[in-house]
This record gives C-alpha cells, sequence and structure tokens, in this order.
C-alpha cells in the first residue's frame, strides 16, 4: 500500500506525538513497581556470595521465624529448569545445588515489607563449598574441569560454531593484500533506568496473573508454564510499559518466576523490584568478544575472502548466548561483498553474570573488528576509507556467500549523503593533530527469520475491533519499551482507516487478551506488527468498502479513508462518517473483527545455524565521527557525529530521529566508557555494580548529532518500513576508533577506547589491543568444519558432507 | 517502633501522612501517598531519575528524609505540573517531540526542566546541558529533551518558536 | 529499593539542642546537613547511626558572616549551589569557586552543603558498595573486616580523600572551627587531615563543624583548582590539583600545591612549591615543578580509571594549573 505523497501518508510519514506521550508526561503510566494490590507481600531475592561452589547446607529458620514473613522458598521448591533457548534450558528459578556467579540467587523471601524481607534475608544461613573459579576466556578454554554445567560442547565450551561458504584459504592466496588483526570488544549493560520488577497474583480460582517489565511476554508465558507445571491457559502474563529494555529484559527471570510461586504459596500478591546492583546481576548484556579476522584484498580494496574467529565470554548460563555466538559470525557479508567467507565461534562458560542479547546482539563486536580492519587496509592499499566501502557494497537484491537475501540496499546512499554532510574529503587526514574524523558503516536485521523455538506459526498477530461509534481497537502482543511500538500500531491503523490516533485504542502484552507476538527484540517491531496490523486494516477497511459500496452505490476502488470518513474519490462530499460506515458493516456482516498476522519470508540458507541472521529486510548506516585528542592525556572528546540511517520509510519520522540519536548516544557510552569489569582475584566479583561507578554518558558527554533518514521503500516492510532501533548504534565505535587513529595516529584495537589507552598508545608502539589469539587446551578436538558452498558456486543453500579443513 | 504523623504540602494541596521515621521522600511519595509519578533508578543519588521540587529546588527524592521536611514546605511532584486543564508546556513539548521514549526518567527532567526555566526563562543550549547534567536517560540522548525545553521556554515567554524538520527528524 | 536502616532523625533547632542530642547518643550518633553523604552510605551499612541529628535548620550554620578584606567565614551547612553562586567566593576565593562547581551535580548541589563536602567520607571501590557485596569479599579493613584489599599486606587502609573543596581549602590556608560540649576549637585545614583512610580526620565525634574559615582574601593570590574524572558531572574526582600563586614582579614570591584524590588526605606538594619560588614562570621551571609533584605521587588501584595513569595525570595537571594561573 502506498502512501498519498511520496513518503508522507496522513499519519504514517508524519511527525505526530507518540500515542504514549502523554501518559508518559504526566506520570500517569504505570511502570510495575507502581502497581500495587491489597495484601500485597514483598520479596528480595538471597544471592550466591560465591562465584562458583556447591551448597551444601540452607537454613531459613530464623529467617522463618521473624515476624512478618510469610514464607521462604530455596531451590528444592524449583526443580524444573527453564531457559530463553530450547537448547539451553540450563537456569533454575533458584539454585538448586549450584552457585555460578556472585549474584545467583539461591533463595527468596516473601514479607510484609520490604524492610522484613531485607532483614529476613540476612538471617538465612547458607553453607557452601567452593568450586574452581574461572574467570576468563583464556581460563574457560584451558580449565575444562570443574564444569560450570555439564552439557555444551566440552570442558566450559558452551557452544562451537564452524562454518565455511567457499575456498577461504584459496581467496586469501589469490589475494594482493592480506591483513590479519586481533581486537577485543569488552563487555557492557543494558543500563535501563527502570529496574525490573514483576508483580504476581492468584485470582480466587486459581488462576495466575504476573504483571512484569518484561520485553517478551510470550516467552514468560511458555517459562512460567513450564516451571509450575501449569496451562498456560490458566497464567496470565502482561508486560508493563518498560522503563528501558535494549535486550535487558528479554529472558524469562529468576525473579519472575519466584514471585509467582509465592503468589501461589501464600494466596496473596507478591512484588518484587530489583535494586540497582541485582540489575547488574540480571544483566544479559553484551558479551565480551575477541575476535581474530583475516582477509584478503585487491588492489582496489576488493576482499577476495574472510575467515574470522571469536570467542565469547558468556558467563554464568545459555540466556540467548547460542544465537549470540552465530551473530557474532553473521552480518559480516551483508555490507560490502565477500565472495568466500568462513566463520569459527566459541562461547565459553564463566563465573559471571550471564551474557545475552543487547541492542545489536552479537553483531557490534564483529563490526567493529571489520570497520577498523577495513580502515587499516584502506590505508595499507591507499584507498580512501570511504571508497573502499563504496566501490564494493553487496548489491541490493542478492544472496550473500552465507544464504542471506539482501532485499532494498541504502547503504550507499547513506555513505554518500554523510559523507558529504560532514565534508569528509576537505577534512578527513587533514586536521590539526589532534583532531580527526572516521568512518564506519553498518546493518542490521529487521526482525529474526526464525522464532526462538521452531515452529510455522506467525511471529506477530494482530486484532481489531471496531466499534459503532468509529474507535478502533487494536490487540497486539508486541511490548511498548520506548521504541514508539504502540505508536507504529497506531499509525499503520490510522493510515488504512482513515482514523486519528485519538480514535484509536491499543492493547498490547496480555498474553489472555492479545494475539501472539514474539516480543520486543531483534528490531522485529516495526516491520512484524507493522505488517501484522496492516493485514488487519486493510481486511476491515475492504468490509467497509464492500458494505458502504453497496450502500451508497460507488466503487470500492474509488473509495477513499481519510479524515474519519469514508467518500467517494471523485466527489468527495459523497460520502459517510467512519463511524456510519462501520455501522453498515456490522449491519450487513455482524461484528465487525479482523485479523492480521505476519511471518517472514523463508530463507534461502539450508544448513545449521542458517537459522540466524536471516531478516525480511536489512537496515544501513553509514557514519562519520569527529574527535578531539588531547595527545598529552590521551583525553578526547567527542564533538559531533554525523549519520545516515536506510531506514526504508519513517513510520513516525521524529521517532525515528529519536532512536537514531540514542542508538548513536548509547553508541558513544560504549566507544567511550562503558564496561562490565569483574575483580578476578576477589572471587570475580564486580567491581562496580552502581549507576555512579558503570559510567554511562550524562548531558556533558553527549556529541551533536547530523541524522539523515534514507527512505527507499523495502517491499518486505509496512509501507517499506524497516528498523531504527538497533542498526544506527553499531558504526559508532568502530567511527570513533578510526577517528582517534586519524587524529593523533593510534590504533586503539579494543572497546572502550579509553584515555589510558590513548596515552599508553602514543608512548608505545602505537597500538593497544591483544596480541594474540587464545589458545585451545591440549585435548581439545574441534568439530570439523561445515562446508556450504556459497551461491555461485553453484551452491543450494545445503551443507556438504563433513571433511576436514585445514585451519591457516 | 515509633510511627511519625506529620502534614506535608504536596502540588499545592495538605496531605496528613502516618509513616516510619527512615522513610525518604521517594516513599513516602509513592508506597504512603500513591503518587507513583516519581521514579527510582538507585536511590542513592547516582542518577536524578527520583527528582522533585521543594520550594522550586529540584532535589533528589531518595535522599531526602521526609521526616525533615518542615510542613510550610512546597513538595512538587511531576503529578501536579498540569494545571487541569492542560498540560504544562514543558509536558506537551516533551510528547511532541518525543522526549519521552520510555518516559521512566521523564518525571525527573520534567520537574528540573521546570525549576531552570523559572529561575532563567531564556536558557542557551549549554545552560540547558548544564542544568540537565544530573539526569540520566538512556533512551534519548538528550537531544530531543533539549529541543524540547527549548521549545518550551518560547512559549512560556510568549514567543513563536520555530524548529524546522530537519533539526526535528534530520535531513529527510 | 535500596532503604535506609531504622533510626530516629532530630531536626535540631538550635545549636545546644544538637549538641545536647548528641551528647547523649554517644557513639550511636551522627550528625546530617545535606545527607548526601550520609544517606547512601546508611543505604549501603557503612554506617547505620541509631540517631541523627539534622543541622539544616540551624540559622547560625546556613549563613555567612565577615569579609573579604576580613576573610569569609561560611556557615557549614550552606549548601553548594548557595556558594556556587555567592559573587563573593567567586571574585575573591576562585579556586574554590572553581572546586565548588564541579562537585556532583546541580541536584546534589543543591542539598549537599560545604561542610558535609568538607567532612566527606574516604572512598574506595571496595568500600562504597552494598552490603552483600562487602560480604562476599568479606568485608574490608575499613568496615567489618581486617583485609585492605586494594593493599592487602598493608597494615593501614588506603581509602581516597575525595573532596574537590579540600585540597583548595588547604591551599588557601583555610581553618574549621568545631563546637562541642567542651567549647570551641579552630584548627588549620591542613592539620586537620590524616593520612589514614579510617582516621581520615583529627576530629572527635561529639564535634560539630559550625565554620568554614577564609583568610583575608588577597587580590594578588592567583588560584585555580583543576579536577580528573571520567564524566563531567556526577563523577569523585580522581586526582584534584589546587593551586595557589602569588608573583613579585616576574617571579613567584609565593606557591602552594596541594593534590587531592590520590591518598587518604589531601597531599601538599611541598617540592613542587619549592621548585616555583624565586623563579619566573618558564616551560621549564613548570614542568619541573610538574614532576616535583608528579614523583612522590603513589595513587593506588581502588578509584576510576587506571592508577599508573592517574599518576602520569599529576604532571599533566599540575602544568596545567600553573599555566592558567601564568595567564591570569
Amino acid at each position: 500500500m502506498a502512501l498519498a505523497d511520496g513518503n508522507r501518508g496522513r499519519v504514517v510519514g508524519q511527525p505526530h506525538r507518540k500515542v504514549d506521550g502523554p501518559a508518559k508526561v504526566t506520570g500517569q503510566t504505570k511502570f510495575a513497581d507502581d502497581l500495587s494490590m491489597p495484601r500485597m507481600l514483598a520479596c528480595k531475592l538471597l544471592r550466591s556470595t560465591m562465584p562458583h561452589a556447591r551448597i551444601l547446607r540452607i537454613d531459613a529458620s530464623r529467617a522463618l521465624a521473624l515476624p512478618g514473613v510469610k514464607d521462604v522458598v530455596t531451590g528444592a521448591e524449583f526443580p524444573i529448569p527453564f531457559g530463553i533457548l530450547p537448547v539451553s534450558q540450563d537456569e533454575h528459578a533458584l539454585c538448586p545445588d549450584v552457585v555460578r556467579f556472585v549474584g545467583d540467587p539461591v533463595a527468596a523471601v516473601a514479607a510484609i515489607d520490604e524492610d522484613t524481607a531485607f532483614e529476613a534475608m540476612q538471617l538465612i544461613e547458607v553453607e557452601y563449598s567452593p568450586l574452581q573459579q574461572i574467570g576468563s576466556i583464556d581460563e574457560a578454554l584451558q580449565t575444562p574441569s570443574p564444569r560450570i554445567h555439564d552439557y555444551g560442547e566440552w570442558g566450559n565450551i558452551h557452544k562451537t560454531v564452524s562454518l565455511e561458504f567457499g575456498d577461504t584459504d584459496a581467496a586469501l592466496a589469490s589475494a594482493d593484500h592480506v591483513r590479519e588483526d586481533v581486537l577485543f570488544f569488552e563487555g557492557n549493560t543494558h543500563l535501563p533506568m527502570e529496574q525490573h520488577a514483576s508483580l504476581a497474583y492468584v485470582e480466587a480460582d486459581g488462576r495466575l496473573t504476573i504483571h512484569s517489565s518484561t520485553q517478551t511476554p510470550h516467552y514468560l508465558h511458555r517459562a512460567l508454564a513450564k516451571v509450575l507445571e501449569m496451562s498456560p491457559a490458566h497464567i496470565r502474563v502482561i508486560a508493563t510499559p518498560n522503563g528501558g529494555g535494549f535486550g535487558g529484559k528479554s529472558d524469562p527471570f529468576n525473579h519472575e518466576i519466584v514471585v509467582a510461586k509465592l503468589a501461589q504459596r501464600t494466596g496473596r500478591p507478591v512484588k518484587i523490584c530489583l535494586t540497582r546492583e541485582e540489575v547488574f546481576y540480571c544483566h544479559r548484556g553484551r558479551h565480551p568478544v575477541l575476535m581474530w579476522i583475516k582477509t584478503g584484498f585487491k588492489k582496489d580494496g576488493a576482499m577476495t575472502g574472510m575467515q574470522f574467529r571469536s570467542w565469547l565470554d558468556g558467563g554464568a548460563y545459555g540466556s540467548y548466548g547460542v544465537a549470540s555466538t552465530y551473530y557474532t559470525g553473521a552480518l559480516q557479508t551483508v555490507t560490502y561483498h565477500v565472495p568466500a567467507y568462513r566463520f569459527e565461534g566459541t562461547r565459553l562458560f564463566t563465573n559471571k553474570p550471564p551474557c545475552g542479547p543487547k541492542r545489536g546482539h552479537g553483531t557490534p563486536q564483529p563490526r567493529f573488528a571489520l570497520e577498523v580492519q577495513l580502515d587499516k587496509a584502506a590505508h595499507d592499499l591507499g584507498i580512501d576509507p570511504v571508497e573502499i566501502r563504496r566501490r564494493h557494497l553487496a548489491p541490493a537484491n542478492s544472496v550473500t556467500a552465507n544464504w542471506l537475501r539482501i532485499g532494498s540496499m541504502g547503504l550507499g546512499a547513506c555513505i554518500d549523503k554523510v559523507v558529504e554532510a560532514a565534508r569528509w574529503s576537505e577534512r578527513y587526514g587533514k586536521l590539526p593533530h589532534g583532531k580527526g574524523i572516521g568512518f564506519a558503516c553498518s546493518s542490521y536485521i529487521c526482525g529474526a527469520g526464525l522464532p526462538i523455538y521452531w515452529n510455522n506459526m506467525p511471529h506477530s498477530g494482530v486484532q481489531l475491533k471496531l466499534d459503532r461509534g468509529g474507535g478502533v481497537a487494536v490487540f497486539c502482543g508486541s511490548t511498548e519499551i520506548g521504541q514508539g511500538s504502540d505508536t507504529i500500531l497506531a499509525s499503520v491503523v490510522c493510515e488504512v482507516l482513515g482514523v486519528w490516533p485519538l480514535d484509536v485504542r491499543v492493547i498490547t502484552g496480555d498474553t489472555d487478551l492479545t494475539p501472539v507476538d514474539l516480543g520486543s527484540y531483534s528490531s522485529r517491531v516495526t516491520l512484524m506488527t507493522g505488517n501484522a496490523a496492516l493485514q488487519a486494516a486493510e481486511r476491515a477497511r475492504d468490509m467497509l468498502a464492500e458494505a458502504v459500496s453497496a450502500k451508497l452505490e460507488f466503487p470500492a476502488s474509488r473509495m477513499v479513508f481519510a479524515d474519519r470518513r469514508v467518500f467517494d474519490a471523485s466527489d468527495p462530499a459523497r460520502g459517510i462518517s467512519f463511524a456510519e460506515a462501520v455501522q453498515i458493516a456490522e449491519s450487513r456482516f455482524g461484528t465487525i473483527g479482523t485479523v492480521g498476522s505476519y511471518m517472514p519470508p523463508r530463507s534461502p540458507g539450508r544448513f545449521r545455524g542458517a537459522g540466524v541472521g536471516p531478516s525480511p529486510a536489512y537496515s544501513y548506516s553509514a557514519c562519520v565521527a569527529e574527535v578531539d585528542v588531547d595527545p598529552e592525556s590521551g583525553i578526547y572528546t567527542v564533538p559531533r557525529i554525523w549519520i545516515a540511517h536506510d531506514v526504508g520509510q519513517c513510520i513516525n519520522p521524529v521517532l525515528v530521529a529519536g532512536q537514531v540519536e540514542g542508538s548513536v548516544y548509547m553508541g558513544l557510552g560504549e566507544a567511550m566508557m562503558e564496561e562490565m569489569a569483574y575483580r578476578e582475584n576477589r572471587g570475580v566479583v564486580h567491581k562496580f555494580p552502581s549507576l555512579l561507578e558503570y559510567k554511562s554518558p550524562t548531558t556533558m558527554e553527549m556529541c551533536d548529532v547530523v541524522s539523515i533518514l534514507v527512505e527507499d521503500p523495502d517491499p518486505n516492510g509496512p509501507y517499506g518500513a524497516k528498523e531504527v532501533g538497533q542498526g544506527p548504534l553499531l558504526p559508532v565505535m568502530p567511527a570513533i576508533a578510526n577517528a582517534v587513529f586519524d587524529a593523533v595516529g593510534v590504533r586503539i584495537d579494543e572497546i572502550p577506547v579509553t584515555p589510558e589507552k590513548i596515552f599508553k598508545a602514543l608512548r608505545g608502539t602505537g597500538r593497544v589491543g591483544p596480541k594474540s589469539v587464545p589458545s585451545a587446551h591440549p585435548d581439545y578436538s574441534p568439530p570439523p568444519m561445515t562446508q556450504v558452498p556459497p551461491p555461485w558456486k553453484g551452491g543450494d543453500g545445503k551443507a556438504l558432507e563433513p571433511r576436514e579443513v585445514s585451519r591457516a | 517502633m515509633e510511627t511519625l504523623h506529620r502534614r506535608f504540602r504536596v502540588n499545592g494541596e495538605t496531605l496528613e501522612v502516618a509513616f516510619a521515621p527512615q522513610r525518604t521522600l521517594l516513599e513516602l511519595l509513592r508506597e504512603d501517598l500513591g503518587l507513583t509519578g516519581t521514579k527510582h533508578g538507585c536511590e542513592l543519588g547516582e542518577c536524578g531519575t527520583c527528582t522533585v521540587l521543594i520550594d522550586h529546588l529540584p532535589v533528589l527524592s531518595c535522599l531526602v528524609l521526609a521526616a525533615a521536611i518542615d510542613e510550610e514546605q512546597e513538595i512538587a511532584t511531576v503529578e501536579g505540573m498540569a494545571d487541569g486543564k492542560g498540560l504544562h508546556p514543558l509536558q506537551e513539548a516533551f510528547a511532541d517531540l518525543g522526549a519521552a521514549q520510555c518516559g521512566y526518567c521523564t518525571p525527573g527532567f520534567l520537574l528540573t526542566a521546570e525549576a531552570l526555566l523559572e529561575e532563567n526563562p531564556r536558557p542557551t543550549r549549554a545552560e540547558i546541558q548544564d542544568a540537565l547534567s544530573g539526569n540520566l536517560c538512556r533512551c534519548t540522548g538528550y537531544v530531543k529533551i533539549y529541543q524540547a525545553v527549548e521549545m518550551a521556554a518560547a512559549k512560556m515567554r510568549g514567543e513563536l518558536f520555530e524548529l524546522s524538520e530537519e533539526a526535528l527528524c534530520g535531513t529527510r | 529499593m535500596m532503604r535506609l536502616p531504622r533510626f530516629t532523625l532530630h531536626t535540631a533547632r538550635s545549636i545546644e539542642e544538637a549538641m545536647a542530642r548528641m551528647y547523649s547518643a554517644g557513639d550511636d550518633g551522627m550528625y546530617v546537613a545535606g545527607g548526601t553523604d550520609l544517606y547512601p552510605n546508611m543505604k549501603r551499612r557503612q554506617m547505620t547511626p541509631g540517631t541523627v541529628i539534622n543541622l539544616m535548620r540551624l540559622g547560625e550554620l546556613r549563613a555567612s558572616s565577615g569579609s573579604p578584606s576580613e576573610g569569609i567565614r561560611m556557615g557549614a551547612c550552606q549548601t553548594l549551589t548557595e556558594l556556587v553562586r555567592d559573587n563573593r567566593v567567586a571574585r575573591h576565593y576562585p579556586a574554590l569557586s572553581d572546586a565548588l562547581r564541579v562537585i556532583s551535580t546541580p541536584l546534589l548541589r543543591n542539598m549537599g552543603t560545604l561542610g558535609g563536602n568538607v567532612l566527606l567520607d574516604t572512598r574506595c571501590n571496595y568500600y562504597d558498595q552494598n552490603w552483600e557485596w562487602r560480604r562476599a569479599i568479606n568485608f574490608c579493613m575499613k568496615k567489618d573486616g581486617e583485609i585492605c584489599w586494594v593493599a592487602p599486606s598493608s597494615p593501614r587502609c588506603w581509602a581516597v580523600q575525595s573532596s574537590d573543596t579540600v585540597p583548595v581549602l588547604v591551599a588557601l590556608g583555610a581553618q574549621f572551627r568545631f563546637l562541642s560540649p567542651d567549647g570551641e576549637r579552630v584548627v588549620s585545614a591542613e592539620e586537620f587531615y590524616r593520612d589514614d583512610g579510617i582516621k581520615y580526620m583529627d576530629k572527635s565525634p561529639q564535634e560539630l563543624l559550625a565554620e568554614i574559615v577564609l583568610p583575608p582574601a588577597d587580590p594578588d593570590l592567583r588560584g585555580t583548582y583543576r579536577k580528573l574524572r571520567r564524566r563531567g558531572a556526577f563523577d569523585f574526582p580522581v586526582l584534584g590539583v589546587a593551586a595557589t600563586l602569588k608573583m613579585d614582579g616576574d617571579t613567584v614570591a609565593q606557591a602552594r600545591i596541594v593534590l587531592g584524590a590520590l591518598g587518604s588526605a589531601p597531599i601538599v606538594a611541598e617540592k613542587a612549591s619549592n621548585v616555583l619560588r624565586g623563579q619566573r614562570l618558564d616551560q621549564d621551571v613548570i614542568e619541573a615543578a610538574a614532576d616535583a609533584a608528579y614523583g612522590p605521587s603513589k595513587p593506588l588501584d581502588n578509584t576510576d580509571f587506571a592508577y599508573a595513569w592517574r599518576k602520569q595525570m599529576v604532571r599533566k595537571f599540575v602544568k596545567d594549573a600553573l599555566l592558567n594561573l601564568k595567564s591570569k
């Protein structure tokens, strides 16, 4: 369905106020911790103080005896494991026998208030027997025993991935220039302003309801049913508006399952709100990743082939980590043409809070590695860093070496515009010492092509109810985490039906009321809920059109739905109000309700591992960052970032701009100062689980942002729309690292790029970064590589029979 | 255990509350008065999320002892910003420009900005950044917040505010 | 939520009342002004007084007296915002104004006081943590434990002096006036601080800080304060350089450099100051002074930033401070 005027419709494409705006600015929005019920109990979790230990004994008798304490539970009450991915159901709501990181929950208290619960926690005695702690990638590789989990690849290797698309050794041998680089991206966390909170209660008939700050109510629903051994039909999960998510609220969590169980056991509502420190222990943030990348180039900068290896420090549990591992190897091929590609990824278990999906999910790290290496290669070859990319873009409507189908590809336009806006050619390499600009590009998926548990059902469903009074109710399982998902639904429905957002009631994230939507992750919401809403709205419009056409006697093909009216395009005065149209349709058909659903197209990859990476569409971004470095200290600022983002079509341009700016902000934080650091020699405690010491940019650090939105509609998106919530973050980190090189001539091959590292590089070898890749344990034999011929080698998307491959 | 019994002026009204002596103003507002508009991000003074106004001065309610507040002191929370008939210009601007994304930090920013504009009706961008430097946001990158404050400030001065679509949405 | 432990707050309506309540509370009592240091510490169970005496309603402590020519006497309970806006401070004691402006955030400055900043608890990454976190490392020497984790074989605590105003007050020669049941005591800022993370002040718990007394303003005395921190708001200093200078024609007549956030007490960089006296402020002299400050500096790994780099920054920040003073 096309918009009336290019990229601008009546609602879609216009900078309307977001539908949840007024409630948020008046404090009316109820976040999970704002909810309260009569006789509500407060819950607190007792957490492990050991990084790795066996639980010998828990004695809660003194806690239970404390007046005001209503219940205490331990791992014994939660024998059934859960986890977000079917292949890593390795979590228990409370640890039954082993604790795996400082912060792992072992017991829970329900009491009349938080003060009493806190006091009761101190009275629970836990006896541990320490096990050897594993605090790093190297340690995990070299310490196969004790195993942190009794499943996985081998020892403390959780997962390995080994894929090759074409003969990369031959591709490298035929190159004019080969670069081999090792880079490191430290872990960081989402740091939403809202701490996780959940409120659970049981109705008189035994049905359970939980309100929770979650991005994925459907997955929480499934986990609760499994662990509590209840029919999902008797469990209701309501996702409250999230005060920020960024991927940190996408797992089913210990505290959610615990309050549900406590509500059942006590017969009273139970609420928990995590402290900020506990949010650091929930984590599920960006994996620290060590990366090795070897790429062959022709003299003109074209890549002949690429070999990429990643080691992910996964923390103590699986979370989304298997997917994260695949993601560290998936999107290297969707920006520039890579004729042959090899990827080996390894995820390790360590005794730290578990890593999972954070904005970009496993792709910012390899993007950093690739974009920095390209910058270096450009220098080696005497080519401008913009040109080396611009000349060799992956083509639109093509399939990559690793079988990802690219549709619309606006990276060329993004590059042209951002380079012009930043006056790249005038300034690159020409600024005074200390000032520099750097360039990087990136791409991101618009929703994962496969759901987390494999099935053939839609990824998103929308129901519409049309009221005789002209109001429209939109039901969808999506969750508003601040990105504007409620507004997407309202905007699409308004555009089709010709009503205004104030006429539309959006009801989301309620497993009893709304059709399944998989959740707010992988940037799927605009494309998938938008398409489902489009289908439901078009079906409703068709019904109304048929009824109105019969009544008013002009063809539906001339019917316009706009301004709360339905009228004849060739005679606008001839029409009726939208409400009347609904009444006419209801008279004809009965009660009006429609559904729409969306399922992504099947991707061409057919090999094991092909499930991660495919998407109905890819967004693209190009970024120029300007830095100002003081060579004497290494201290630097980022005055300005220019960013062009290929969004396909803005559903709401002011909200799109907000996502671009917010992504740049978060990228800035990751580039400059954010890191999840641990004290390995002190029981692997988190070095600083607080908002003061985990450094997140204030207004004083934030740069100017010059945004350019490229709108080249993608046929797979609603009105051509692609994602914007994650893509613009990705190029920021490498652009800043590359800018530092332009400014003072040193390479910081690590994120974050800190003053200490710049200082060290300036006075040392000119580079700070990892020196080498980790060694495997002598007893470990990696599995054979899966060979999948790329499309241009006559491949059909399937893997060949296994055979050995020599490793470079 | 002692319970205190005091009167507080909140959003222009006198309210009587019984509360524990160690309650912070944040807890009193949210849990004893049901005014959940004031949010919390850390309860240690490290984020600015819990900002309220006391006698027009923005302070962190997580570190104000309810017991230390005098009956005459005027406490203002986000619930009192709209005057019943319409939103405060800052609220309008934050809503219109998408300066409230997840909305969790928004009440704190609104009140800090309200105090700024009361004292300085024509702040420069740098003055806005400085005044808001004690409020953290993880969603917006602050850009739309600055624009919203400037827009509201102009409206409150009775001036026309020109924000080009390019400044608002980027170049399309 | 992080919540305060149970305690009773008394809002004192007179200094006598404050001191009487403190006396009867004994070891279980603490004074509070803005609360921005005490209450987070209490929520983390670093301090758990049963009685807290609020000083913010004591008019005498909320006002300044004196004049620049006599020396301004600053009430200890004046908020940092009030002092940032005090034109007399900005004009006559610019180094102090520099320091006041960079403390924490505007919101915290609306609540925090100069007295609170002067008496700020020493800080450490192993100490400024929640109770459960500290239990996981078996606590530390400063609170509930025996070992100083940043220097495990050391017999003393190495928590860091983290106030921005303290190095400046030491450089200016300020004094502190205390009240107690035993009477009044005036002590110079320089002598007040001790090189120990636990016993970092020459003060008994019963003493109430009433005034910070500044010396008569000297129009020829140049002063500045430089702060190193990761972000432009919230963060405590991980290095502070307070420098004052008086010229006699082209040469330095008086110089004082005081370093903050490097040790448990502010460090008077005597050697650096000596290098400057009688010299012209040429580049090589400035660098020699910076080197002399750098040499003895020994930051440890208990704050933000790599401590080896913090040490390097001593040289740079002292140099920058002196260049700034040269241009005034």
